[in-house]
């Protein structure tokens, strides 16, 4: 039942993304408020997963077997519902109630809410453990899914991080694949002004992941990263993005205020005019 | 191993229920490495491949139980019950709040687990796991009825919490009265028209013991063991309230928000009585032999047979 996602040319996959921008921006302004910064940074990311060879069928996102993708960072919904707007899941009305009593574009993605949401997140740090499970789930059933994790950067100053990152390697997870937006912001300021969490690649390939640095915003990059991840067999592997907050937009480009503000009716028309 | 308990802990039950539970498929057991004392490291030898240590790391096993859920798997996670709420939030946001039917089991609770000390003695894991949403909490007598309820628990849609005793008790049940328990229903153990004693866990004997006690001066005291702490079995507490006319709640737990908390919710909106509760007096514990420590946190059947009275007092 449904069709399988197909895989994008480097320039559809842009065109989604720039797509998926404006639908942030609508949703937030809409909302008037939600977390523009995080998302957008995001996006790229996400648009070159789902367009890489993602298992997963647009008439039946409840698949069993499809991948998982676990959006860990859960703040970063406009991302996800956008995604799920581009490709047919949601529609312009649901993208519109977002945040709304009653609406299925929950402020933190739900999956009690939402088809096509993986994960009911919104507490920082518990992704990559209930992708693990995920995955472990995935090896008993010898299904060939994959599971896949979005990690922010700041999320990983949480400590239940690095028990999963242990866990995962020690369970010889090849099957767990983890994307760090690395965007450098986190609520309240500048990661390195609220803990500098340092070189996160080296910090993952210390608790035994094999990881790749790219440029999260560089669509050949991004599709280059996964196709690497999902070829590799043997270890969890991570993707450390670099991206910018706010990324396309840019009076948020770079700013600590757009974590968590929407924009207003100025900086919205703004916005659209910048986007295209 | 046989298929049912010998005589011991309710950990036991635990262990033995567990094995029982292989048959199923679907069911996977999570360890924090304290198998060996939950009970769970009889499973882990004969399914290893079933069986996931995640090391010492609390919060991380209940999401990783939570994604086996969501992929189809019914997770039994275990560790002391003090340690299960290092993982609280993590149980609230990533177990319950989606509903997945992960089962924690957390052992070596309340003051009766002893020489361990305070740090270990979790007197309110019963209270905090009964007001999160659509949570099922269970806290069995004897190691029969554990391995019972414990195996009905792959029935159940959403998540629970179960709380075991390390020391081993008195057999409550025989083979036969077991298999008549069902999660969610009170078991009426003694019935009277005096006083109605309702007690769970470890207390359960004690209430049996102090109903013995009472009934040499003249008054009849019924004593449920209330295995299910929630959802309560309201029906029954209703009766044994009109019945009797006074309650008494006897727990090894603080009686802030365990199984006299949920009574008292219960009997003062449905059906007032005079209510004593026999329980830990808002305090931490400390080292000591379980003996000592029952005795001085006063957890014992005399303890209960005083609060009987006073109920009873109460009445005219």
């Amino acid at each position: 039942m449904g069709e399988m996602l197909s895989r994008l040319s480097i320039e559809e996959l842009e065109n989604m993304s720039n797509n998926c921008r404006l639908d942030i921006v609508r949703m937030t302004h809409s909302a008037q408020s939600g977390h523009p910064g995080g998302s957008l940074s995001a996006i790229d990311l996400m648009v070159g997963l789902y367009g890489s060879d993602f298992r997963f069928k647009t008439g039946d996102p409840n698949w069993e077997d499809r991948d998982r993708f676990i959006l860990s960072k859960g703040h970063a919904s406009p991302a996800m519902y956008a995604l799920l707007h581009q490709i047919g899941i949601l529609d312009d009305g649901d993208l519109m109630s977002f945040r709304e009593i009653g609406s299925v574009c929950q402020g933190h993605v739900d999956m009690k809410w939402t088809d096509g949401v993986d994960f009911s997140a919104g507490s920082l740090g518990m992704g990559l453990s209930f992708g693990l499970g995920c995955a472990l789930a995935a090896t008993m059933d010898s299904s060939e899914r994959n599971v896949w994790v979005m990690l922010g950067d700041g999320e990983t100053q949480e400590g239940e991080i690095w028990e999963a990152a242990l866990s995962a390697s020690f369970h010889k997870a090849s099957n767990l694949k983890v994307i760090v937006d690395r965007n450098g912001i986190q609520n309240d300021d500048f990661v390195k002004n609220q803990m500098e969490i340092g070189d996160v690649g080296a910090k993952f390939s210390a608790f035994g992941w094999l990881t790749k640095e790219i440029d999260g915003h560089n669509m050949v990059e991004v599709v280059a990263a996964i196709d690497w991840a999902n070829s590799e067999q043997n270890l969890p592997v991570v993707i450390i993005a670099n991206t910018i907050k706010g990324k396309g937009v840019s009076f948020m480009e770079n700013n600590p205020d757009f974590h968590g503000k929407a924009p207003n009716d100025d900086e919205f028309a703004l916005a659209l005019e910048e986007l295209g | 191993m046989s298929t049912h308990s010998t005589e011991g802990a309710s950990r036991d039950g635990y262990g033995a229920a567990l094995l029982r539970l292989a048959e199923n498929p679907r069911v996977v057991i999570l360890e924090a490495d304290l198998g060996k004392s939950t009970k769970s490291c009889h499973f882990r030898s004969q399914y290893p491949d079933r069986t996931f240590s995640v090391g010492i790391s609390e919060q991380n096993m209940m999401l990783v139980a939570a994604g086996l859920a969501e992929s189809g798997k019914i997770p039994f996670a275990s560790t002391f019950a003090i340690f299960t709420e290092r993982g609280f939030e993590q149980i609230r946001n990533g177990i319950a709040r989606p509903g997945f039917p992960v089962h924690i089991c957390g052992s070596h609770g309340g003051i009766h687990t002893g020489s361990d000390g305070s740090s270990a003695q979790s007197v309110e894991d019963l209270g905090i796991y009964r007001t999160i949403p659509g949570m099922t909490v269970i806290h069995p007598s004897d190691d029969i009825s554990t391995e019972e309820l414990t195996f009905q628990l792959q029935a159940l849609e959403g998540p629970s919490y179960m709380r075991t005793a390390r020391n081993k008790t008195r057999r409550i049940y025989d083979n036969e009265e077991v298999e008549k328990l069902r999660i969610g229903r009170g078991s009426l153990l003694r019935d009277g028209g005096d006083a109605a004693i309702i007690a769970c866990g470890v207390m359960v004997e004690r209430a049996l013991d102090a109903a013995d006690t009472i009934s040499g001066e003249g008054l009849d005291c019924a004593v449920v063991d209330m295995h299910t702490i929630k959802p309560l079995d309201g029906g029954l507490v209703s009766y044994l309230a009109e019945k009797c006319g006074c309650m008494i709640t006897a727990e090894d737990h603080s009686i802030i928000g365990g199984l006299g908390g949920a009574v008292a919710e219960w009997t003062s909106v449905n059906c007032p009585v005079p209510l004593e509760m026999v329980g830990v007096k808002d305090r931490f514990g400390e080292s000591g032999s379980t003996e000592d420590l029952m005795r001085e946190m006063g957890l014992n059947a005399d303890d209960i047979a005083n609060s009987v009275r006073k109920c009873v007092d109460r009445k005219n």
